[in-house]
């Protein structure tokens, strides 16, 4: 009987080698290996995805570098190896660990591979979306998944197209990767939530900040006095309308094949122009998805797909789904992140799109069928 | 062998702990020399009382080195993940009430909600070039509670005491912390958000899911428990 260190260092092994296979059959599609250190320093991470990271990656400190991060995963030191030396166009590949805590899932890795493949390419968009899909789908071979899409953009189209305030909009973008926030949000822009009786008291004081208690802290009085100002602006303005309202749902609710999703925007755009171009642009990538082979006429597309937990994707998204193991993470994902170059780019950026693929569930799965 | 109980070391919550236990007919009582952690108890065989620190008896449960143990729901929160599989509430003990809030200074009069603080971090983060600092202890109990009101932009900043003043020293703007008065927060010119009750807390006796129990362990928690009325 081998004993268990035997058989987890097989295990390991094993895994090892496939994310070395995967990684090898990605760079014979044309991609450079990089290799990024496990330790990335934490201000970066930070900033990019704010507190929430905390509970997602491990931290640890040392008295010179100060406060790291063991890399949750492989894209944020990707592009920023990009923008810092990066030639153009470029494609890169990498395999390795990343680190998660799961306290809410204890069941779940919090240390696993990762085999991943990126394109920096200004060139065509749809074509570089559909090279990713189509390669990190070829790599998955023959194992029984289920394939979930979607595109953030359209819905940030929809949210730039609404007639309302340029802040009520910049709001609501903000909130997109927080459903219930938006959801709020909206609602009270629409004039359907109640206004809490403090707002009204606010509003209906000429000179809120006559004998208020003392300043202290650093958000002083001009910056208080700006909110005010905003709050009384967006209480005069009107509120969003029904019709917009439900525009928005109707985008939220798009789930079908391809095809159908496509018509159904296309639909929707007559009364929301503003989405056209969104939607120009998932066209132009289903015709390049069909160009690499893709069975477009089967292929899901869910409108609000990718608005949990992707916060740093802002257009084509993507998600790979062992078929009736709703207990598994999904066993690769991916998605373009334009905003995510030009945040870490200083200054510059281009268009990049990407997906990572799980090789210890890969090899879990195609174990188990 | 003995059921351990956990109870805290020193102040009023060992004096209250005491005293709820007698009512019960359960004496517990510090030995002689006030130095030594340890105690007697009467009332009832097979039970060691053991003294330590109330922040330290989370960890103790989990660890399973204690069978029973007495203390804060807000510590218990914070420190286990997933608590309800590692400990057991088995009875409130109706003292050492505290709320976990968050509080601004009382001059913010466009802030009374989380959906306020949320929209001031956002401009406070464009205008400052930083995230808004919330000074708390309680980093994942505070984490969770905003992630799930969707709150963002605002960053925790560690504070072990005197949170309260940190807003006026300007290494906060925010503050997450117990109160059971809200006089701390008055005198320092802070207030509550409207909807910023993050858990009420109280002096709380658990049970431990992972200690080692024998068969006498059993019938003496049994016991135990029918004397405290939590069977």
């Amino acid at each position: 009987m081998p004993d268990m260190a035997t058989k987890r260092t097989a295990v390991r092994t094993a895994i090892r080698d496939e994310a070395t296979r995967l990684r090898a059959l990605f760079e014979a599609a044309g991609a450079q290996v990089v290799d990024p250190p496990v330790l990335q320093p934490a201000d970066t991470l930070l900033d990019l995805y704010g507190e929430d990271i905390r509970a997602r990656a491990y931290v640890t400190s040392d008295a010179v570098r100060g406060e790291q991060m063991l890399r949750p995963d492989f894209t944020v030191p990707v592009v920023q190896m990009h923008m810092a030396h990066g030639a153009e166009p470029a494609r890169y590949t990498y395999a390795g660990e990343v680190f998660r805590r799961q306290e809410d899932f204890p069941d779940r890795a919090n240390e696993y591979f990762q085999t991943g493949y990126e394109v920096f390419d200004r060139t065509d968009p749809a074509a570089a979306d559909a090279e990713v899909f189509a390669l990190i789908r070829a790599a998955l071979g023959d194992v029984a998944l289920r394939a979930a899409t979607g595109d953030i953009g359209i819905l940030a189209a929809a949210v730039d197209g609404l007639d309302t305030t340029p802040v009520r909009k910049a709001a609501l973008r903000r909130h997109i990767w927080r459903p219930r926030r938006f959801r709020a949000l909206l609602d009270r822009y629409a004039g359907r939530a109640p206004v809490p009786e403090t707002r009204m008291a606010l509003l209906a004081s000429s000179d809120p900040l006559a004998d208020c208690a003392p300043f202290i802290g650093l958000r002083d009085r001009a910056e208080i006095a700006s909110r005010i100002a905003r709050l009384r602006d967006d209480a005069a303005a009107p509120p969003i309308s029904e019709n917009d309202v439900a525009l928005l749902d109707a985008i939220l609710n798009v789930r079908e094949t391809l095809p159908f999703a496509l018509e159904h925007l296309r639909d929707i755009s007559v009364d929301l122009p503003a989405i056209a171009s969104a939607v120009d642009r998932l066209e132009a990538r289903t015709t390049a998805l069909s160009a690499r082979g893709i069975d477009i006429e089967t292929l899901e597309f869910e409108a609000s797909y990718g608005r949990t937990s992707m916060e740093y994707y802002d257009g084509f998204v993507f998600g790979f789904y062992a078929e009736g193991r709703s207990d598994l993470p999904p066993v690769a994902t991916g998605g373009r992140y334009d905003a995510l170059t030009r945040v870490l780019g200083q200054g510059a950026e281009i268009p990049a799109v990407g997906g990572v693929i799980r090789p210890g569930l890969l090899l879990e799965l195609r174990a188990a069928s | 062998m003995t059921i351990k109980l956990g109870v805290p070391s020193k102040g009023r919550l060992m004096d209250k702990t005491f005293e709820w236990f007698a009512a019960r007919g359960i004496t517990l009582s510090r030995s002689a020399s006030e130095r030594e952690y340890a105690g007697a108890v009467d009332g009832i065989d097979n039970v060691e009382l053991v003294l330590l620190s109330a922040g330290e008896i989370p960890r103790e449960l989990a660890a399973g080195r204690i069978h029973l143990g007495v203390t804060g729901t807000d510590l218990v929160r914070e420190k286990l993940g997933q608590w309800d599989q590692q400990v057991e509430e088995l009875a409130e003990l109706g003292f050492g009430h505290a709320d976990l809030i968050i509080a601004v200074p009382a001059a913010w009069v466009d802030v009374d909600t989380l959906d306020d603080l949320d929209a001031a971090a956002a401009a406070f983060r464009k205008h400052h070039g930083f995230r808004l600092r919330i000074a708390t202890k309680y980093h994942r109990l505070v984490r969770d509670f905003l992630r799930t009101a969707g709150v963002a932009d605002y960053t925790l900043v560690d504070s072990q005491g005197a949170t309260e003043g940190t807003v006026k020293f300007e290494t906060a703007e925010a503050v997450a912390d117990i109160t059971s008065t809200g006089e701390t927060l008055r005198a320092n010119h802070l207030k509550l958000l409207q909807d910023g009750l993050i858990l009420r807390s109280q002096a709380t006796l658990y049970r431990s899911r992972a200690a080692e129990m024998s068969e006498v362990d059993r019938a003496t928690l049994k016991q135990l428990c029918h004397m405290i009325g939590a069977d």
